[in-house]
């Protein structure tokens, strides 16, 4: 009796190491529970609150975990600085994401408690899906993450283009993830094992490499992580469910699940996949120069800005690509200064989409930004520069972020992709500058916008298009300072990054090394 | 005075940031404000430099980004003094032009013509290939505002084109600049940017090749030269005056300037692999520019296309690949700076007096009762059109004399251009000057306020006509040696006799 209660002893746990992802998954049973309460004003504003104190907590706990490097839960999971530093933005993507629901038409029909339960669900999924160091812990990470968002996305439910969303989401998002547990099964099958050290030790040890077997599983997980980090041509579903989704939750996929897609990728590829990296390299090379032509490319005739920021996401998952594909420590850095900057600038963009929806009957349209620059200066001068920061401007984060995946990709010999980086930078300008000769250079519309200070009026009878967020939700400038915080919080941090990048630029090298990679 | 550097590159920002945050009213004396501090301390320069050297002064060596190597290194030497100054001279004068006249938004817009000037003053001191790419690219998006915002008809288009037009190149030298830091560090040494350092590394000739074609179309596409060109009538015509006079009299020269400071020394051995190339895209310039000017009946156009003439001399002189060569495109960007400002200036003069028309047909007849204005115009005129003893004159033909010694063919058909100019130059100044008087001209003198701005450019147009030297001496020191250094590395490259006096 005694020696078999011994043999099936439960694995060690270092709780320590584990407890910004115990604190985000204990907020999010207590908002659930907190949402149940009757009293409106707990719902309304404790629960996003509490939301906020949980992630802020899971900051500060990850930030006091820095610098270490175990194995959790007998390897499933491992904690270094990569996994830190992801965790860190993403908690960051979801305080944003937070104060965008603040006022929002989302939170309220899924009675706020599970809205924000869901996100923070999301979250501690994207956590597990960047420590995962074993097959099937990637695959519960994946699902962790994905579930919530598809209902998510659906979440006004009288909004028919946001139930479109979300099943899209739901068909397209299962099917990438059947692609990947398909691929990772492959895998095992080639290399006999789950976790990721063993695997290398394998494809180190002998010629699987070239197994077909290997090489199968391998395309496969590439395919379906595609899916997830919208990589073409598995980006179709991007723009439709972007636009239909609820503003803050586009803002949290484009960011949050990039990251993570792409946090992910690079452990999986530059550490159990490293011996095989001249099998998928050059395919991803390609897949990165095609993602950044269609992405480019499809952004330009787009008149909704949340199309045209989710085919922008595309390009910029192009990318950040590149720098997985020279696999070096120097490309990991580089992605991962890019997926930082990257949150940075986006959260700024879609603050902005978010206020102007509710001030103007527009929607996201691009005509929605007319003329702020003399009405709206903070969202106009935040919205100006995460638009140069994302085309690559020097002085901002942007530039200095595209200069690190340049030199990366150089320095790997791959020039030719540094060129197409480059290339897609120049057709990006003409819908980036877009926006901004909107902002600046067009006449506010008399017809729509409305000076700052008064109340949208509802457009007149039930003709009001629904859009996202739409004329509905329309409330006044005075009562949107969280927008107008977040938009200039972030645009601030894209010029700070741009200048002195230096600090961000140490934590990504101590992410680097943490994979040990030359 | 401290003679630091990086008080001179960072006062515009400051005084911007000032008239951003100040009463509208005060906005334009503000920036007028900044930009005479910068002219001062340009002028303390220029008195202050050491002719003599040869070597970079006032270094300012920090690190900036050590992870991507890139430091903030500025400094001067006879390359960038003279470009300094005019930037700073031109800058000066346009916002004095400006301040003197009404704007919409005036605080927006001095913020942007400030921002403008740190920019195009941080490409010319950047001693750091990152940092003077950092610069070259920020030079644009002030002016991408400043046309999209204030500009004349279809400003928005006109300025995307601009942009997008002007950047492709750029992003193309992004690229090219991390490759020569990335390709110069495959060894022991630390990736840097530094142009000291950079120097002492030279790439493989294959490498070079591909990284020269993309500075070259960085750098042709910003003068702009022949084939590249296409930005630039819409752009001309949408910008409003004050921006286009800096644009056109600092920004192109930034260009010429980048050949002389990162191509040449950086890549010899491509330079010397498409001399002829370049060689036939100046004269193509010269050629193609003074034929569509002595053709376009748009004044400012007129001057946009003799700018583009006269950048194909100076791209002529910097790729001559020797030392008369170099100094006579240093001479020239410097004249054709202090020139083509108050030529467009006078435009605009010549237009308000023409009922706002810049057809020179609607013109004629204006010097009727303006002799003080027909005279400064007359006298740049001539600058334009390199009178002998104008300082044209003599850059012209240290450029001409550059490239005999080894394409006399090029030589002769590009000397045509000089005569050429006359023709252009002459026909601007006798249609709007003389001739019958035009139905809805009404001919009247200077004002003050005008004169303010452009008597003291016709000033020193005249100054540095009858005192070449000036200019000269201070860039010899420097021009000797880092072409001819870049030259005696090529293959069968002479040695060039030290320079005679200006003839």
């Amino acid at each position: 009796m005694i020696a078999t209660a011994e043999t099936i002893e439960a694995p060690h746990v270092d709780w320590a190491g584990l407890s910004p992802l115990i604190a985000v998954f204990l907020g999010a049973i207590v908002v659930l529970l907190l949402g149940l309460s009757r009293s409106r004003s707990a719902r309304e504003t404790a629960v996003p609150l509490l939301s906020i104190a949980t992630l802020a907590i899971a900051i500060g706990l990850s930030v006091g975990r820095w610098g270490e490097r175990t194995d959790l839960i007998a390897g499933a999971l491992r904690l270094d600085e990569l996994t830190l530093i992801l965790t860190i933005l993403f908690c960051v993507a979801g305080i944003a994401t937070v104060l965008l629901s603040w006022r929002h038409v989302a939170p309220r029909e899924l009675a706020h408690g599970e809205y924000y339960a869901l996100l923070l669900s999301s979250i501690a999924g994207m956590i597990v899906l960047v420590a995962a160091q074993n097959l099937v812990a990637v695959f519960v990470g994946l699902e962790l993450l994905s579930i919530p968002l598809y209902v998510l996305c659906a979440a006004e439910m009288r909004r028919a283009s946001s139930l479109e969303s979300g099943l899209k989401y739901l068909v397209i998002g299962s099917v990438g993830s059947a692609t990947v547990l398909y691929g990772l099964a492959f895998i095992y099958g080639a290399t006999g094992s789950t976790d990721f050290g063993r695997i290398a030790e394998v494809l180190a040890g002998g010629d699987v490499a070239s197994d077909v077997l290997l090489l199968t599983g391998v395309a496969l997980t590439i395919a379906g992580m595609a899916f997830k980090a919208s990589v073409a041509p598995f980006h179709q579903w991007t723009p439709d469910v972007y636009e239909g989704a609820p503003t803050p939750i586009t803002a949290f996929m484009a960011v949050a699940t990039k990251a993570a897609a792409f946090g992910v990728v690079l452990r999986l590829f530059d550490v159990a996949l490293i011996d095989a990296a001249l099998d998928w390299g050059p395919a991803l090379a390609v897949l990165a120069a095609i993602t950044i032509v269609v992405g480019n490319v499809g952004a330009l005739g787009q008149s909704s800005l949340k199309r045209l920021l989710a085919y922008s996401s595309v390009a910029q998952a192009g990318y950040m690509l590149a720098g997985v594909v020279v696999a070096t420590r120097l490309g990991l850095q580089a992605t991962i200064f890019y997926i930082a900057v990257y949150l940075v600038m986006n959260l700024a963009a879609f603050a902005v989409i978010v206020a102007r929806e509710r001030e103007t009957p527009l929607g996201d349209d691009i005509s929605s930004l007319n003329g702020i620059g003399a009405t709206r200066p903070a969202l106009a001068w935040s919205m100006t520069i995460s638009m140069l920061a994302l085309a690559g401007f020097p002085a901002t984060a942007g530039f200095i972020g595209k200069f690190y995946l340049i030199e990366a990709a150089v320095a790997g010999a791959y020039t030719w992709l540094a060129v197409f980086i480059v290339v897609g930078s120049m057709i990006s300008l003409a819908y980036y500058l877009k926006v901004i000769a909107a902002i600046w250079m067009q006449p506010a519309e008399d017809d729509g916008t409305v000076v700052a200070t008064e109340p949208v009026p509802l457009a007149d009878g039930g003709e009001t298009p629904l859009l996202a967020g739409g004329a509905e939700e329309a409330t006044s400038a005075r009562g949107q300072g969280e927008l107008v915080g977040v938009a200039v919080v972030f645009a601030a941090l894209t010029v700070i990054l741009g200048i002195v990048p230096s600090p961000l630029l140490d934590v990504v090298r101590d992410a680097g090394a943490a994979l040990g990679l030359l | 005075m401290t003679l630091h550097l990086s008080i001179m590159l960072w006062l515009p920002v400051a005084f911007a940031v000032l008239a951003l945050v100040a009463p509208p009213r005060f906005a334009g004396r503000l920036a007028l404000l900044g930009a005479a501090l910068v002219l001062g301390y340009a002028v303390t320069y220029l008195v202050d430099f050491d002719s003599g050297s040869g070597v970079l002064q006032y270094v300012t060596d920090e690190t900036w980004i050590a992870e991507l190597g890139i430091s903030y290194k500025l400094g001067l030497d006879g390359l960038n003094l003279l470009l300094v100054a005019l930037t700073a001279i031109l800058f000066f004068s346009c916002i004095l032009w400006a301040s003197l006249r009404q704007w919409d938004r005036p605080r927006l817009f001095y913020f942007h013509f400030l921002v403008a000037e740190t920019a195009v003053l941080g490409a010319l001191l950047a001693q750091d290939l990152a940092l003077f790419v950092v610069f070259f690219d920020l030079m644009l998006v002030p002016f991408f505002f400043l046309t999209g915002m204030w500009g004349g008809a279809r400003r928005v288009q006109a300025t995307m084109k601009l942009v997008i037009y002007t950047l492709v190149g750029s992003l193309l030298m992004l690229t090219a600049a991390v490759a020569t830091g990335v390709l110069a560090a495959a060894g022991p040494p630390e990736l840097s940017f530094a142009f000291s350092d950079l120097a002492e590394r030279p790439l493989a000739e294959s490498s070079q090749n591909w990284i020269f074609l993309f500075f070259a179309a960085a750098f042709l596409v910003k003068m702009p030269a022949f084939p590249l060109h296409g930005w630039m009538p819409d752009g001309y015509r949408a910008m409003p005056l004050p921006v286009l006079a800096v644009f056109s009299g600092v920004l192109s020269k930034v260009a010429a300037y980048g050949f002389l400071r990162v191509c040449l020394p950086l890549f010899p051995d491509a330079s010397d692999h498409f001399q002829t190339l370049l060689l036939l895209i100046a004269v193509a310039s010269i050629l193609y520019g003074s034929a569509m000017a002595f053709t376009t009946t748009e004044a400012r156009l007129i001057l946009g296309y003799s700018s583009v003439a006269q950048l194909g001399f100076i791209t002529l002189g910097v790729f001559a690949l020797n030392a008369q060569g170099a100094q006579g495109a240093l001479l020239q960007s410097f004249n054709h700076g202090l020139v083509v400002a108050p030529a467009l200036f006078i435009v605009a003069l010549l237009a308000a007096r023409a009922s706002g028309s810049e057809d020179i047909r609607d013109m004629g007849g204006l010097g009727m009762r303006a002799p003080i204005l027909a005279t400064m115009f007359l006298i740049v005129a001539f600058a334009t059109l390199a009178l002998p003893g104008s300082a044209n004159f003599a850059a012209e033909f240290y450029i001409l004399l550059g490239v005999f010694t080894d394409h006399m063919v090029i030589a002769i058909v590009a000397s045509t251009g000089v005569i050429l100019a006359a023709i252009y130059a002459l026909r601007l100044f006798i249609t709007t000057m003389h001739n019958r008087t035009g139905a809805r001209v009404e001919s009247r003198e200077l004002s003050l306020r005008d004169g303010l701005v452009l008597v003291p450019l016709v000033l020193a147009i005249i100054a540095i006509a009858l005192y070449p030297q000036f200019a000269l001496e201070r860039s010899e020191s420097t021009v000797a040696p880092p072409p001819t250094a870049a030259a005696e590395l090529l293959p069968g490259g002479t040695p060039f006799a030290p320079l005679e006096e200006t003839p």
